[in-house]
C-alpha cells in the first residue's frame, strides 16, 4: 500500500492543481464540496467540543455554572483552580483523593503493560516464526478471547475472587487486565515480527545465537515502535478499564482506580459538578497525552491487514 | 538424515510451546476455565449466601433458564438489546464512512482533525460519559441552555432519564424512546472513529483508475461514489457491522454509566450485572449471560466465515 502512494502521488500532484483550475467546478462539484466542508466542520466540533466543555468546567466556579450554564468559555479573571486542588487533595484532609487512585490506577496499569509485554513477545514469536501442532488453534483462541465479551467472564471471576478474598487486590486486577489484553498485543506484535527479514535472524543462528538470544538481539530492537504502540495501547486499555474494577474494588475505597472514583462520586450530590469535572480531566489527560505521542504507530498497529482484501 | 530434521523440527516446536506457555496459562486460568464454570453455574441454584459451598459439580437444575425465559423483563430488555445494538452499529459505521469521505483527499490540518477524532474512542469511558450526563442535564447541562435560548425549546429535555417523550412532528404527536435513543447517539459518537479507522485505511487503498476511468465517461460524483466505491468498501463495511455488532451486545459500561440501566434501557449485561450483585442470584446471572452468549457464538461464526471469505477473493 505504502509503495503505492509513493509511486503516484509524486506525478500526480504537480499536474493536477493547473488543471483543475483551468476546468470551472460543474455545480455538482460545488454542492459536494460544500457538503464535505460542512462534514468537515460538524465532525470536528462533534468531537473537540465535549472535551473543550470538560475542560472550562473544570476551571469555573460552580456557582458560575449554575447561573449561566450555556457559557463554553471562561473569562480569565474567573478561572479557578480550587477544583482540582479538591479533588487531588486526601480523604482525610478533606478532598477526594484523586492522587491516590491515579497511583492505583497507574500500578495495576503498569504491572498489566510489563506482564503483557512479556508474555506477548514469546508468544507472538512463537505464533509468527516457529512452527508447531496447535498453531491454528491457538490463534483461534485468542481471537475467540479478544471478542469475549468482559460481562461474561464477570460472574465466574466475581465468584472466584470473592471465594479467594482476592477482591480488593490490585494485583489480582491487572491479571485479569492481562489476560483480556494479551490476545491484541499478540495480534499486533505478530504482524510486526512477520515483517523483520528471516535471513537476519537465521545468519544470527548460524553464528551461535539461540533463538532466545534472537528475540533479544535481533526481534527486540527492530521492532522497537510496535514495542510502544502495543505498550501504550495496553495501558490505555487499563488505565481505562471500568467493569472488572467496579466488581473488584468497589468496597475497598483506598484501592479504587480513577475510573471507578470518578463513576461513584459523580452518583452523590455533596461532590460538586465542577470539581468531578477537574476529576474528568485529571483521568482523560494522560490518556489524550500518550495517544498523541503515539498516534500514528498506534492507527497503524490497530488497522494493519485492513487495507487488505 | 530424516531423523536429524525430525528432531529440529521437535526441538523448534517444543520452544514454541514453552514460549507460548505463560500466554496460555493465563488465559485459561482467567479466561477458559471461568467460562467453563459459568456454564456450571446456570444449571445451580448459586446465591450469593451459599456461594462458599458452590463448586463444579453440584445439583444442576434447570430452574434458573426456567426464571429467565419466564420473566416479561428478560425479553423486553433482549429486545432493547437489540435495538440498541443495531442502531448504535449502524450509527457509527454511517458516521464512520461520512468522516471518511470527508477526509480522504488532503487539506490543511487533516493530520490533526484525523487524530482528534478518535479521541472519543481513545477517552476514557466513565470521563466521556460524565460530560454527556452534564451537557444533557436539565438544570445545569449546555444542550438544554442553548436548546432553550436557540431552538425555543418550551422546556428543558430531560435525555437521559424519560423513557417515553412525546415530539409533534408536522403536527402530529410521535413518542420516541427517548433515553434509549441518547444512548444509541453516545455509542455511534464514540465508536465512529473506530468505523472511520477501518473505512480510511481501505479508501485510502483502492486503485484510482476505475474511477478516473468513469469521471472520463461522464459520470457524476454520486454515481461514482454509490457504483465504484462503496462497493469496494462493502467487504470492510460487512466486517465492521458484525464486529461492532459483537463488541456492543454485551456493552456493559457506556449504558450503565448514562442512565444506570434505568428509562426504558435495561441491556441484558446490565441486567446480568444486576442479578450479580443487587439480587445476588448468581445461578440466574449465569443462565441470562449464557444466552448472551449463544448470540455471540453465532455472531462469532459469521465473523469468522465473512473473514475467511475476504481472506480467499483478496
Amino acid at each position: 500500500m505504502s509503495v503505492d502512494t509513493v509511486a503516484t502521488a509524486p506525478s500526480a500532484a504537480p499536474a493536477r492543481p493547473p488543471s483543475r483550475r483551468r476546468r470551472p467546478r460543474s455545480r455538482e462539484e460545488r454542492v459536494w464540496g460544500a457538503l464535505r466542508v460542512a462534514a468537515i466542520v460538524v465532525l470536528a466540533l462533534v468531537t473537540i467540543v465535549p472535551f473543550v466543555y470538560m475542560l472550562v468546567l473544570s476551571v469555573r466556579p460552580i456557582a458560575e455554572v449554575l447561573l449561566e450554564p450555556g457559557r463554553l468559555w471562561v473569562a480569565p479573571s474567573e478561572v479557578t483552580t480550587d477544583t482540582y486542588r479538591e479533588v487531588l487533595t486526601p480523604v482525610d484532609d478533606g478532598g477526594q483523593g484523586f492522587l491516590r487512585y491515579m497511583g492505583n490506577s497507574a500500578l495495576v496499569a503498569t504491572v498489566t503493560v510489563v506482564v503483557t509485554l512479556v508474555a506477548s513477545i514469546l508468544g507472538a514469536y512463537a505464533v509468527s516464526r516457529l512452527s508447531f501442532r496447535g498453531r491454528g488453534a491457538s490463534g483461534f483462541l485468542f481471537l475467540i478471547v479478544y471478542l469475549f465479551p468482559p460481562i461474561l467472564l464477570a460472574i465466574p471471576l466475581f465468584v472466584l475472587f470473592s471465594q479467594l478474598s482476592l477482591r480488593g487486590n490490585l494485583l489480582a486486577l491487572a491479571i485479569v487486565y492481562v489476560a483480556q489484553t494479551v490476545p491484541v498485543a499478540i495480534y499486533m506484535l505478530r504482524n510486526y515480527f512477520a515483517t523483520i527479514p528471516v535471513s537476519l535472524e537465521e545468519a544470527a543462528l548460524i553464528d551461535g545465537c539461540t533463538r532466545l538470544g534472537v528475540i533479544r538481539r535481533i526481534s527486540l530492537p527492530l521492532s522497537m515502535p510496535s514495542l510502544i504502540a502495543t505498550g501504550l495501547y495496553v495501558f490505555m486499555i487499563a488505565w481505562n478499564e471500568f467493569l472488572f474494577a467496579l466488581l473488584f474494588l468497589v468496597e475497598r475505597r483506598d484501592n479504587w482506580t480513577v475510573s471507578l472514583g470518578l463513576s461513584r462520586l459523580s452518583g452523590s450530590i455533596e461532590v460538586p459538578t465542577t470539581v468531578l469535572m477537574a476529576g474528568s480531566v485529571v483521568l482523560t489527560l494522560p490518556i489524550i497525552a500518550l495517544f498523541f505521542l503515539a498516534e500514528r504507530m498506534l492507527v497503524e498497529g490497530l488497522t494493519s491487514g485492513a487495507e487488505k482484501g | 538424515m530424516p531423523a536429524r530434521t525430525d528432531t529440529l523440527a521437535r526441538q523448534e516446536s517444543r520452544l514454541a510451546y514453552r514460549l507460548i506457555s505463560p500466554t496460555l496459562l493465563i488465559v485459561v486460568v482467567v479466561v477458559v476455565l471461568p467460562v467453563i464454570w459459568t456454564i456450571s453455574l446456570a444449571f445451580q441454584d448459586v446465591r450469593l449466601i451459599n456461594l462458599r459451598d458452590a463448586g463444579f459439580f453440584g445439583e444442576y437444575v434447570l430452574d434458573n433458564f426456567a426464571t429467565v425465559f419466564g420473566s416479561s423483563g428478560f425479553w423486553s430488555s433482549l429486545w432493547t438489546t437489540v435495538v440498541y445494538t443495531v442502531g448504535a452499529t449502524l450509527g457509527s459505521i454511517a458516521i464512520g464512512l461520512v468522516a471518511a469521505l470527508a477526509l480522504r483527499k488532503p487539506f490543511r490540518g487533516r493530520g490533526v482533525l484525523r487524530a482528534a477524532m478518535l479521541l472519543p474512542y481513545v477517552a476514557p469511558v466513565v470521563a466521556v460519559t460524565f460530560v454527556w450526563s452534564v451537557a444533557l442535564n436539565p438544570q445545569f447541562g449546555i444542550v438544554n441552555a442553548w436548546g432553550t435560548r436557540f431552538l425555543g425549546w418550551d422546556e428543558p429535555v430531560p435525555f437521559l432519564s424519560q423513557r417515553d417523550y412525546s415530539v409533534g412532528l408536522f403536527g402530529v404527536d410521535v413518542t420516541v424512546p427517548l433515553a434509549l435513543l441518547t444512548v444509541i447517539a453516545f455509542e455511534a459518537w464514540r465508536y465512529f472513529p473506530f468505523a472511520f479507522l477501518f473505512i480510511i485505511a481501505r479508501l485510502q487503498a483502492l486503485p484510482g483508475e476505475l474511477d478516473e476511468a468513469a469521471m472520463v465517461d461522464g459520470t457524476s460524483i454520486w454515481q461514482r461514489f454509490r457504483h465504484i466505491t462503496l462497493p469496494q468498501l462493502m467487504p470492510v463495511i460487512a466486517l465492521l457491522t458484525i464486529l461492532r455488532f459483537i463488541f456492543t451486545f454485551n456493552k456493559f459500561d457506556d449504558v450503565y454509566l448514562l442512565t444506570g440501566g434505568g428509562a426504558g434501557t435495561e441491556v441484558v449485561s446490565i441486567r446480568v450485572y444486576e442479578f450479580l450483585t443487587a439480587r445476588t442470584d448468581i445461578g440466574a446471572a449465569a443462565a441470562q449471560s449464557l444466552v448472551l452468549a449463544g448470540v455471540l457464538v453465532v455472531f462469532i461464526a459469521v465473523y469468522l466465515r465473512t473473514a475467511a471469505a475476504r481472506g480467499e477473493t483478496s
